[in-house]
C-alpha cells in the first residue's frame, strides 16, 4: 500500500469500474488484527495529557467538535441556539475558540444558515435518508442537493450498510459517487455506521470503499445504534486514510461520532491521531468529534484551568 | 500446618458506592491500617457522583428515605462490635444508633412541621414545601469519629440532599467502616461519599466547586481556614454552615437546625376549585 506511482494511482480510480476488480481489490486488503488493534487503541488511551498539553489539546478538541442534534422534536429555536453556541461556546470567555461545524437534518439548515453565514463555523448537514440509507437512490440524492441548496457546505451521507454487507460494493461504490456529484462543492462525510458492520476487516474495506469512491472524510456512525465510535474502530479507519495518502496522495479526514462524551475521552482521540497519522490530521479540516454533550464537559475542563475551580452544568446550556 | 496469616484490611474511600483506592495512590497510616489520602481529583469524582445522585434520591419518597435510613441505623447496630474494637466506646455507638433512627424518623415528618399552608386574600391556595438544597459538602468534626460523623450526614441526606464528606483525618477508620455500613443498607451509590485525608486538601476544592450547593464547615478548627473557605463557597453562593464557636456537645438532643439549614424552600400557588 506504499506505492506512490502514477500507475497505481490510476489504477485505484480505475477499480470503481466493475464489481469484480473492486471486490478483488477490497477483500485483497490484509485483515486487521483484532487484539493488535484493541490493544493499541487502550494502550494509547493511557497516556498522560497535563497542563499546558491539556489547556491546547482542550481547545484543539472545541474546535474540531461537529455540534450535533439529531432529533425528532429538533425545532427551529433550538437548532438557532445550538448554533449560537457553535459561534461563542463559553460566552464567559471570549478566548475560547468556536466550533467545527454545527451538524443537523436537512429541514433545520436554513435556520442554522442564518446564524453561521460568515462565521468560518462550517454547516453540515446529514442526507441521503439518515440515519438507515434504506431509500431509493433519487431520494437519497434529492436529500442531499436540498441540503446543500440550503445551505450546508459539508454533507454527511450514510452508506448503503444493506448492499455493504450483501457483497455489492459497486452499489455502495456508486451510490457514494453520485452523492459527491450531488454535493457539488460541499464537503462529503461518508458516514460507515460501524456498529453494524461487524468486523475490523468490514470496517476497514468500507473505509477504502468510501475514500475510493471519492469522500472527503470518513465517520464512524450515526449514533443512532447501540455501538457507535470506539478507539480501534477508529484506529483501524485512521490507519485507512494514512495507507491512502500514501498510495494515492490524497488526505481524507475522519469524524469519530457517538459515544464520546469526555474531555478524557477526546483527548484520548488526539492522542491516537498523533501516534497513527501524525499532526497533518491534528486539524479541525481533517478529524472532527460528532458530538453534543462532549463540548459541555470540554467547557467544564476548561474553566477548570483557566479559573482553578471546578466547574458544574448548571453554567453552560443544555442541548 | 503453618500459621494463618490475617488478611488486613486497606480502608479505602467511598465513592458513588464503590470503594476506590485515592486516584493519586497515597495513603497514610492510622492506627497501623492504610488510609487513602484523598486528593482534590478524589474530591471531584465525588461530587460527580453525588450530583448523579440526587436525582434518584431528592425524588424518593420521604418514606422511602426515612426506611433506608433505619435500615442503615440496622446494619449500624449489628458492627456494634466492629466499632468497640477500633476504639470507639460503646456508648458512643448506642447514641450513633439512636442518632440515626432519631433522623430517620424525620424523613417523613419534616415537610409536616417545616413547611405548610400559607394565608392568602385571594382565590387560590399557596403552599411551602422545604425542598433539598443539592449536593452538600460537609468537613467532619474531628472528635467524636463515630457520633460526630452521624450527626452532620444524617440531618443532611434524610431531606434528599446528597453529600461528600471529609473525615476526621485523625480518625478516618469508624468512617469507612461506615461507609461499609452505609453501603450494605440499600443506600444508593453516591448518596453519601466519603473522603479521608488532609482537609486542608480537599475542603478548599469542594468549598469552590461551583457544583456544590451547601458546605458544612462543622469539622474546621481552624479559623482561617474557615474564613478561607467561606470565601471560596461565596463564589456561587452556597449555603454555609459555621463551625460552632464554642465546643459542641455531640450528645445532647440535636433539633432540627442541621436539617433546616440544608434545605429551600419552594411556594407554590394553585388556584381553588370552583
Amino acid at each position: 500500500m506504499t506505492a506512490t506511482t502514477t500507475s497505481a494511482r490510476s489504477e485505484l480510480s480505475e477499480l470503481g469500474r466493475s464489481e469484480t476488480a473492486l471486490r478483488t481489490f477490497l477483500h485483497g486488503l490484509p485483515g486487521v488484527d483484532q487484539v493488535g488493534a484493541e490493544q493499541r487503541a487502550a494502550q494509547l488511551g493511557t497516556r498522560s495529557i497535563k497542563t499546558t498539553a491539556k489547556a491546547q489539546a482542550i481547545d484543539l478538541a472545541i474546535r474540531m467538535v461537529d455540534l450535533t442534534t439529531l432529533e425528532g422534536a429538533d425545532t427551529p429555536g433550538k437548532v438557532r441556539a445550538l448554533a449560537a453556541k457553535a459561534l461563542r461556546p463559553d460566552p464567559a470567555d471570549p478566548s475560547c475558540p468556536h466550533v467545527g461545524a454545527v451538524c443537523v437534518y436537512p429541514a433545520m439548515v436554513p435556520y442554522v444558515a442564518e446564524v453561521l453565514r460568515g462565521s468560518g463555523v462550517h454547516l453540515a448537514s446529514v442526507a441521503t435518508a439518515f440515519p438507515s440509507g434504506q431509500a431509493p437512490l433519487e431520494i437519497k440524492l434529492a436529500d442531499t442537493r436540498a441540503a446543500v441548496a440550503a445551505g450546508a457546505d459539508e454533507i454527511d451521507m450514510v452508506i448503503n450498510r444493506g448492499a455493504f454487507l450483501a457483497g455489492r460494493y459497486k452499489e455502495v461504490y456508486d451510490e457514494i459517487v453520485a452523492t459527491k456529484e450531488a454535493s457539488g462543492d460541499a464537503h462529503l462525510k461518508v458516514i460507515l455506521e460501524t456498529g453494524e458492520l461487524a468486523t475490523y476487516d468490514n470496517v476497514r474495506r468500507a473505509s477504502w470503499l468510501a475514500m475510493l469512491a471519492g469522500g472527503d472524510f470518513i465517520k464512524t456512525s450515526t449514533g443512532k445504534v447501540p455501538v457507535a465510535a470506539t478507539m480501534p474502530v477508529t484506529l483501524v479507519m485512521l490507519e485507512a486514510v494514512r495507507d491512502f495518502r500514501a498510495a494515492t496522495g490524497r488526505q481524507v479526514g475522519v469524524k469519530p461520532a457517538g459515544g464520546i462524551k469526555t474531555t478524557k475521552d477526546a483527548i484520548k482521540y488526539l492522542v491516537m491521531v498523533n501516534e497513527t497519522v501524525g499532526p497533518d490530521w491534528l486539524d479541525p479540516d481533517w478529524f472532527r468529534f460528532g458530538a453534543s454533550s462532549l463540548l459541555n464537559d470540554l467547557l467544564m475542563q476548561r474553566t477548570k484551568l483557566t479559573t482553578g475551580t471546578y466547574s458544574g452544568p448548571d453554567y453552560f446550556t443544555l442541548d | 500446618m503453618s500459621e494463618r496469616v490475617a488478611v488486613r484490611k486497606t480502608y479505602k474511600l467511598f465513592i458513588g458506592g464503590k470503594f476506590p483506592r485515592s486516584e493519586s495512590g497515597r495513603s497514610y497510616l492510622v492506627q497501623s491500617s492504610n488510609v487513602s489520602l484523598a486528593s482534590r481529583k478524589d474530591a471531584r469524582d465525588a461530587v460527580v457522583a453525588a450530583r448523579a445522585a440526587v436525582k434518584g434520591w431528592a425524588g424518593a419518597t420521604a418514606y422511602n428515605r426515612g426506611q433506608i435510613l433505619y435500615r442503615a441505623a440496622e446494619m449500624l447496630e449489628g458492627r456494634r462490635e466492629q466499632f468497640v474494637a477500633l476504639g470507639i466506646p460503646g456508648d458512643e455507638v448506642d447514641a450513633a444508633v439512636d442518632r440515626w433512627v432519631w433522623y430517620a424518623g424525620w424523613a417523613d415528618k419534616l415537610a409536616q412541621v417545616y413547611g405548610g399552608a400559607n394565608p392568602v386574600a385571594g382565590p387560590y391556595f399557596n403552599i411551602s414545601a422545604p425542598e433539598p438544597t443539592g449536593v452538600v459538602a460537609v468537613v467532619a468534626p474531628e472528635r467524636p469519629a463515630l457520633l460526630g460523623l452521624v450527626s452532620v450526614i444524617a440531618p443532611a441526606i434524610v431531606t434528599g440532599n446528597t453529600v461528600v464528606v471529609a473525615a476526621s483525618p485523625s480518625e478516618p477508620l469508624a468512617a469507612v467502616t461506615l461507609a461499609e455500613v452505609l453501603a450494605t443498607s440499600d443506600l444508593p451509590g453516591g448518596v453519601v461519599n466519603i473522603l479521608t485525608g488532609a482537609i486542608t486538601e480537599t475542603a478548599p476544592t469542594l468549598a469552590a466547586h461551583m457544583d456544590v450547593n451547601a458546605i458544612d464547615l462543622t469539622g474546621v478548627t481552624d479559623a482561617s481556614l474557615a474564613t478561607d473557605l467561606e470565601v471560596k463557597a461565596a463564589e456561587n453562593l452556597k449555603r454555609v454552615l459555621r463551625p460552632a464557636s464554642g465546643a459542641a456537645d455531640w450528645f445532647a438532643d440535636p433539633g432540627l437546625a442541621r436539617m433546616t439549614a440544608l434545605l429551600e424552600t419552594k411556594t407554590v400557588w394553585h388556584p381553588k376549585g370552583v
